[in-house]
């Protein structure tokens, strides 16, 4: 896989470390809310087809990224900072 | 020179003698040979035995297609088994080996299996060995008997057990376009992407350029081929814009263009030269590919189809036009398609009589029957080879007429050759643009299957695409001169005739038969997979490359479907088989990295004993005199309670966390408060996983307002910081904090004992020691011999103790500065053991005990989890599962017999009852020189309700059992007085 | 149909091999059955066969979206072994020990178990009392588990770099004799056609397309080949778990689908007699009788649902193979393939009744699926029999993951890829 790292450029696979499923929010820390935290810890959507997922640049600039990438071609579709998408989705 | 060199021609120099053994004969050959050909011209007709049968096997192809003739190659003590001799570019002093033959090649006593044919037709194995279902043969003991025979008669070549001593290297490469492949196609598409100014690699399998320009007769812009590809080569080569790969096979193709190829790089030499690898693994990653990989010769299957002497025709005729040698002297040449009557004007052309010509069809084109006039020899039309006779060279072939897929006997007759040139038609190389992720494409009229529609970036060209013709293939823009001929094969794969006369062979190296694969649909296992899993068709050395067409298309037929239903199998890398010294290249003999400490060499100079944690080396001990580790240890341990002592703490991870909310955030990584530290103290800080399960612990430091400096463990220091740019970027961006590793720009060394003040008042400038300046949990900073020094009392052995750091270029020189200062109280340096013998002291836990299973809870860590915030994992470390009753905990255990403990043994109530109840395990043991007992601590079911009970240890692997008594985890001083006074 | 024997064979034999019966039938679906199994691969097809020898349930489908076996039954390194470190791990899979151990004859078809040893290496004091805790462990629950030194070591694996210049030097290892390797694609045929004798249809190229409903309850599956009914639907799917429990709508689960990848060698003499694992990273290799060396390592690392690898994975491998046995390096490497394994969120498998009523699921095996094969499907057809689980699959429920009840042999929490 060819991961596009908007920071460093493309860049192989192998500098790259999978950081899991994206599209889980993490309650608020203060939430008792029991099962929201169970579910965050413990389920996963497990898409077949474009999943949102974090990378971290780990053999360069550390950054992690959200990505969009097929579970069934490994294609990459989109990449950005994951800080920003966290931001957008906290304004949203 | 011999019997089946031929006069003159060929692509070899004849000047050059080169001379090899083969099963310890002399033989020799020319520059330009390959073994299979040098081997050829010597009259060798049977190279190798057949997996099964051990059937006498000669040369069947002339490439990476080859099943029948592999043997290893020794260089000195080394062996590389299951070679290709097709591959295998001669050198002086080549030395081979064949294979799987006992006691020789020529007399093999596995050939007896070839009797029972019929019995050990596919699955054999399946079916028996059973064994008796009582008596002391049951279960699974007979069949294991059996095994270790069968396991014997099985494998192939050779390996051995001498470790290679080769070097291999990787390399990376970037390109606007990749060439696979040299043939006519090929070259046409480097040369097209080279005058568009790109970035060009051509990878070619071979030693040399040219694919089928060096046996092929055609004549391109007026010139032969052969002077075409010669002027072509040297363009490419004067380009400033290509790079030309020779013996590099393009094996892999893995996600966005990427691609894995092995160039074998001193193979074809006697000896390297100097920082030669002997393979080097290339991973390339190319905008564009050019897949011009050519297409392999089916071959037709018939009753002894494999008799020494039958060898595909392009193969026969490459033979004779590239190497100058005759796989026979009187050949018959058997068809279904046009592209034989090639082979059969080269063969003629170098020397070889042609006694007949026999094709499937009944009619040919007018271009075919050109070159079969200029073959001479026989023309049977309409006609079928029903069988092939002699053992160990092929004696003569029976002929039938053969229409519309029936053979008649009248008319039957036997011809007299030594060889038989077979063409089964072509199967276009598609293997890397599967590997790419598509199914492929079968075409009815070139009975093939075609390269699907590109699933990455890659465009198709020659044979590999079904163009089969060097016109069609350079892609138009040449005026080219060639016979005209129709490489649409006739849809027949095999000649079946009424009366059953042998066998008749689908894969060669693994001995499938036509039989095989009927029986197989006859017992269900029909789909492609299955028929593959069943009789191993195709899973050879060889991939099928040869045979899965044919065997899809005769399991087809059986089952009365077309071809184009029957499916077929997905390729996956390698597409030929790539050392696995390549593929590890430089970590070969250099496995993982080592990581050193700033005072290892000190440590070295000193009698320390290594010992390995993750990648880190740290003293376990410093021997003196012929002491056991244990005496080490405890001496060590002592003078730290008794005087002082020093260890090297330079591998705790460190982690600067710095920004105005690194407080705040350091209040949600930890259990426990950090945002209240007051500037210049440190405290003990546990973190959890989100599961509520400890994960790590250490200090952090707090050195101003906004920056703290946090230590982790040695063994999870990268994960802790993967942890911490996890959460600062996926989950709170909004706080205002950065994180760096620091681990390598510091040396640290913990000085601990009742005289570590003393001896640090000896050489530390600039800042005040005593209880008010630097009170329990204080840093201080100041200078050590010059050089600045960051120093927090802390404790982990319990004793009054400082952790002194340094720039890491500094380590030595303060810690020589604390030897000295340390000298007038014996200032002892210890290893990991006496330190852990320490900790075991003071019931403090490591990764033994935080193993990612217990709770804080378990570790009686429970007073650190703040009540006053959330962190991570406090909304998970109260489920039922956490506080559950029947957890581990941890205790201290002391042994009542006075004898060791081990780690890693079970704790159990009773030791009479069988199975015993485990109740717990030893996480660590010492002796303990403080309280003169063999210690340890366990995690045990009930934790601290059982204190004060007796119990067992039960460590049946090392046969060890005895009573322990189950004590409070803090052994030494658990008030804190030595530490804090 | 007949037995399989020696006897069998050479009688056949004498009839040029004309008289074999298919090994397994090839039925139309019937519009309903008592139970439907859907996945056949080794799981599926060890249900139905134990659902039709150990409770009599015959009327009972296979349902197969490809050819049988075509999943992780046939795409492993072909390991048997029970050497866990928790109880409810050690007492499942030495159930499943013991079954494999009476297999070939109880299926009438030689699995070709092969009890050869599986040793896993150690090379730090430290973790060798790992290894000791975990033998322990297993001795302590029945189990058969030695230590062995280095010395012990050096002597029963030639061409193991035991010197003290490699990188991770060899301590001793955890040997478990009772362990070994079998035929992969032999345990699919063997249960499908010990299924099929009892009556179980076995329906190939028949995918599941969607749940028949009645409320909450699952009655039945729509597939390619039309609707069929069941009175209970049992799910045993691996890596396509994900994608079979949305079509009932069931969207959460805590399972992630990862790809690994395995290897194969070029047929080779005997050169390796036990399984053999690394404790310097991550490998395991053994030798197949055909002579193949098969060996694999880590995962990808990342979810998919393709059932192909990455080129940074082979190297690591590779380079793991070679700190264990230099001599490896002029052996080729022939064939890889990748696996897609349902990895849990402790490592540990779910075989459960639910989550909807009428279903049953069975799951989350990781890379531990191909020993379990036979108490898998054992312990799936009780569960599926009785409507309550066996003693040996108690502990691995779906909700344990909520509930804190962990069973995480690694200890590496919720992060699928380090299991």
């Amino acid at each position: 896989m060819l991961i596009p790292c908007p920071y460093c450029g493309p860049r192989d696979l192998s500098e790259f470390t999978y950081q899991g499923d994206a599209t889980r929010v993490r309650p608020d820390p203060g939430s008792t809310d029991q099962a929201a935290w169970n579910a965050y810890v413990y389920d996963r959507v497990n898409t077949a087809g474009d999943h949102s997922e974090f990378w971290q640049h780990s053999g360069g600039c550390r950054a992690h990224l959200r990505i969009v990438r097929s579970t069934l071609t490994h294609e990459v579709k989109s990449v950005a900072y994951a800080r920003d998408s966290i931001h957008e989705r906290s304004r949203a | 020179m011999t019997a089946h060199r031929t006069q003159r021609g060929g692509r070899i120099d004849r000047s050059r003698i080169i001379r090899f053994t083969f099963d310890g004969t002399a033989m020799s050959g020319h520059s330009g040979d390959t073994l299979a050909s040098a081997l050829m011209a010597n009259g060798i007709s049977v190279v190798g035995r057949s997996f099964k049968y051990h059937r006498p096997r000669g040369i069947f192809a002339a490439g990476i297609d080859e099943p029948n003739a592999l043997v290893t190659v020794i260089r000195g003590k080394l062996r590389e088994p299951n070679v290709p001799a097709t591959q295998i570019e001669i050198y002086d002093g080549l030395t081979v080996e064949s294979q799987n033959r006992f006691p020789s090649l020529s007399f093999d006593v596995g050939a007896i299996n070839g009797l029972a044919g019929n019995l050990f037709a596919a699955g054999f194995y399946y079916k028996t060995f059973m064994g008796p279902v009582v008596g002391p043969l049951k279960g699974t003991r007979f069949w294991m008997f059996c095994e270790q025979f069968i396991r014997r008669a099985a494998g192939l070549g050779r390996a051995g057990y001498e470790a290679d001593t080769d070097r291999y290297e990787k390399m990376f490469a970037f390109c606007d376009v990749l060439v696979v492949g040299s043939g006519p196609a090929g070259l046409a598409a480097a040369q097209r992407a080279a005058a568009e100014g790109k970035r060009v690699i051509l990878a070619e399998q071979d030693g040399t350029l040219g694919g089928a320009l060096r046996w092929r007769s055609a004549t391109i812009d007026g010139q032969p081929a052969a002077e075409w590809l010669d002027t072509t080569e040297a363009e490419l080569r004067a380009a400033g814009n290509v790079t030309i790969l020779p013996r590099t096979t393009v094996w892999g193709y893995y996600d966005d263009n990427q691609f894995a190829a092995l160039e074998r790089v001193t193979d074809h030499k006697s000896a390297p030269a100097i920082g030669e690898p002997r393979h080097r693994q290339w991973t390339i990653r190319a905008k564009d590919v050019v897949l011009a990989t050519g297409a392999f010769e089916r071959p037709i299957v018939f009753p002894g189809n494999d008799r020494p002497g039958i060898l595909l025709a392009g193969a026969a005729a490459r033979y004779a036009a590239q190497f100058g040698t005759l796989p026979g002297r009187r050949v018959a040449i058997f068809t279904n398609n046009d592209s034989a009557y090639e082979a059969a004007v080269a063969l003629r052309d170098a020397g070889a009589e042609i006694a007949a010509i026999v094709d499937l069809r009944a009619g040919i084109s007018p271009a075919a029957r050109d070159l079969a006039r200029q073959a001479g020899g026989e023309l049977l039309l309409g006609h079928a080879v029903t069988n092939a006779g002699g053992t160990k060279r092929l004696r003569e072939i029976d002929v039938q007429p053969f229409a519309g897929g029936t053979i008649t006997d009248r008319g039957k007759r036997s011809i007299v050759v030594d060889c038989l040139a077979v063409s089964g038609g072509w199967s276009p190389a598609i293997h890397l643009a599967s590997q790419a992720g598509a199914a492929p494409v079968w075409d009815e009229a070139l009975q093939a299957f075609l390269p699907p529609a590109p699933s990455q970036r890659w465009t198709g060209a020659g044979a590999f695409a079904g163009k089969f013709s060097t016109a069609d293939a350079l892609g138009g823009e040449f005026e080219v001169d060639e016979a005209e001929i129709d490489y649409a094969p006739a849809p027949v794969f095999e000649i079946r005739p009424a009366k059953k006369s042998g066998k008749s062979f689908v894969d060669f190296q693994h001995d499938v038969t036509a039989s095989d694969i009927r029986l197989a649909n006859r017992e269900g296992f029909q789909s492609v997979e299955h028929l593959k899993r069943y009789t191993t068709l195709g899973m050879a050395t060889d991939q099928g490359k040869t045979s899965n067409v044919p065997g899809l298309a005769i399991m087809a037929a059986a089952r009365g479907i077309p071809i184009s239903q029957a499916g077929t199998t997905r390729f996956r890398p390698p597409f030929s088989a790539v050392s696995i010294g390549s593929l590890a290249a430089d970590t070969h003999g250099h496995f993982k990295p080592e990581r050193l400490t700033p005072m290892h060499d000190w440590h070295m100079q000193h009698g320390a004993r290594m010992y390995s944690a993750g990648l880190w080396y740290r003293p376990m001990i410093y021997g003196a005199g012929g002491e056991t580790i244990e005496q080490a240890y405890v001496r060590e341990a002592a003078a730290v309670r008794e005087s002082v002592g020093i260890v090297d703490v330079s591998t705790l991870g460190k982690i600067a966390v710095q920004g105005p909310d690194a407080g705040a955030f350091l209040d949600r990584v930890y259990t426990n408060m950090f945002s209240t530290l007051p500037v210049m103290k440190a405290r003990y800080g546990l973190m959890l996983r989100e599961e509520g399960i400890a994960f790590d612990d250490g200090t952090t430091w707090r050195l101003g307002e906004h920056e703290f400096l946090m230590t982790t463990t040695t063994a999870n220091a990268g994960k802790v910081m993967q942890h911490l740019e996890y959460y600062l970027d996926c989950v709170w961006p909004d706080l205002r904090v950065h994180v760096t590793s620091v681990t390598d720009e510091w040396a640290g060394g913990a000085v601990a004992g009742p005289n570590a003040r003393k001896v640090l008042e000896v050489c530390v400038d600039g800042t005040a020691l005593d209880n008010d300046a630097l009170p329990f949990m204080g840093i201080v900073r100041g200078e050590i011999a010059g050089a600045p020094v960051l120093i927090c009392r802390l404790s982990f052995s319990g004793e009054l103790a400082y952790e002194v750091y340094c720039g890491a270029g500094h380590g030595t020189h303060v810690w020589d500065a604390l030897m000295a200062a340390g000298k007038p109280f014996a200032i002892t340096p210890y290893g990991l053991e006496a330190l852990g013998t320490l900790r075991i002291e003071k019931g403090h836990v490591t990764g033994a005990e935080i193993d990612g299973r217990t709770s804080p809870r378990d570790l009686y860590l429970d007073w650190m989890l703040s009540k006053k915030k959330p962190y991570i994992g406090s909304a998970m470390v109260d489920r039922e599962g956490l506080v559950a009753e029947d957890r581990v905990r941890l205790v201290g255990i002391v042994s009542l017999d006075d004898r060791p403990l081990n780690g890693g043994a079970h704790i159990v109530e009773r030791l009479e009852d069988e199975p015993r109840d485990s109740i717990g395990h030893i996480t660590a043991v010492c002796y303990s020189p403080a309280l003169g007992k063999y210690i340890g601590l366990a995690l045990v079911k009930g934790g601290k309700t059982r204190h004060g009970q007796r119990a067992h240890i039960s460590d049946p692997l090392r046969n060890r059992f005895g009573p322990v008594e189950i004590v409070s985890h803090h052994f030494f001083d658990p008030e804190g007085s030595r530490m804090h006074g | 149909m007949a037995e399989y024997s020696f006897f069998s064979l050479l009688k056949n034999a004498f009839n040029g091999n004309e008289d074999w019966k298919p090994a397994w039938r090839k039925p139309e679906p019937k519009p309903s059955y008592d139970v439907i199994v859907i996945g056949g691969g080794g799981h599926g097809l060890s249900t139905a066969y134990y659902l039709a020898k150990e409770h009599g349930l015959t009327n009972v489908a296979v349902l197969e979206k490809g050819y049988l076996g075509s999943g992780n039954i046939g795409r492993n390194t072909t390991i048997v072994r029970s050497n866990y470190l928790l109880p409810d791990n050690i007492r499942f899979y030495e159930h499943s020990l013991k079954l494999w151990e009476n297999l070939s004859h109880d299926l009438n078809y030689n699995v070709m178990f092969s009890q050869r040893g599986v040793l896993n290496l150690a090379h730090t004091p430290a973790q060798m009392d790992e290894h000791a805790r975990r033998g322990n462990a297993m001795r302590h629950e029945g189990g058969d588990a030695v230590l062995l030194g280095r010395e012990e070591v050096a002597k029963m694996v030639p061409g193991l770099d035991v010197s003290g210049s490699a990188r991770f030097p060899v301590h001793g290892g955890l040997l478990q004799p009772r362990a070994g390797t079998a035929r992969h694609d032999a345990v699919a045929w063997g249960y499908a056609r010990g299924a099929d004798r009892r009556g179980v249809d076995i329906l190939e190229n028949c995918e599941v397309t969607g749940f028949l409903r009645e409320g909450e309850r699952v009655v039945g599956v729509t597939t390619t080949r039309g609707e069929i009914r069941a009175k209970k639907v049992a799910v045993a799917v691996a890596g396509s778990t994900g994608r079979v429990m949305k079509l009932a709508g069931i969207e959460n689960l805590p399972i992630e689908s990862h790809v690994l990848q395995a290897f194969v060698s070029e047929s080779l003499k005997p050169l390796i007699d036990q399984v053999v694992t690394f404790g310097g990273g991550h490998l395991y290799v053994s030798q197949s009788d055909k002579g193949g060396l098969v060996f694999g390592g880590d995962l990808d690392g990342y979810n998919t649902y393709a059932q192909r690898g990455n080129l940074p994975l082979v190297e690591e491998v590779m380079s793991e193979l070679l700190a264990m046995f230099p001599m490896l390096a002029r052996v080729r490497l022939l064939r890889s393939w990748g696996g897609v394994m349902d990895m849990s969120m402790d490592g540990s498998p779910i075989i459960t009744t639910g989550p909807l009523p009428g279903m049953y699921l069975n799951c989350g095996w990781c890379y531990g699926g191909f020993k379990a094969t036979p108490a898998s499907g054992w312990c799936f057809a009780h569960t599926i029999a009785r409507d309550a689980p066996h003693e040996f699959n108690a502990p691995f429920t779906l909700d344990r993951f909520h509930r804190g009840i962990l069973i995480d042999e690694k200890g590496s929490g919720a992060t699928p890829k380090w299991h």
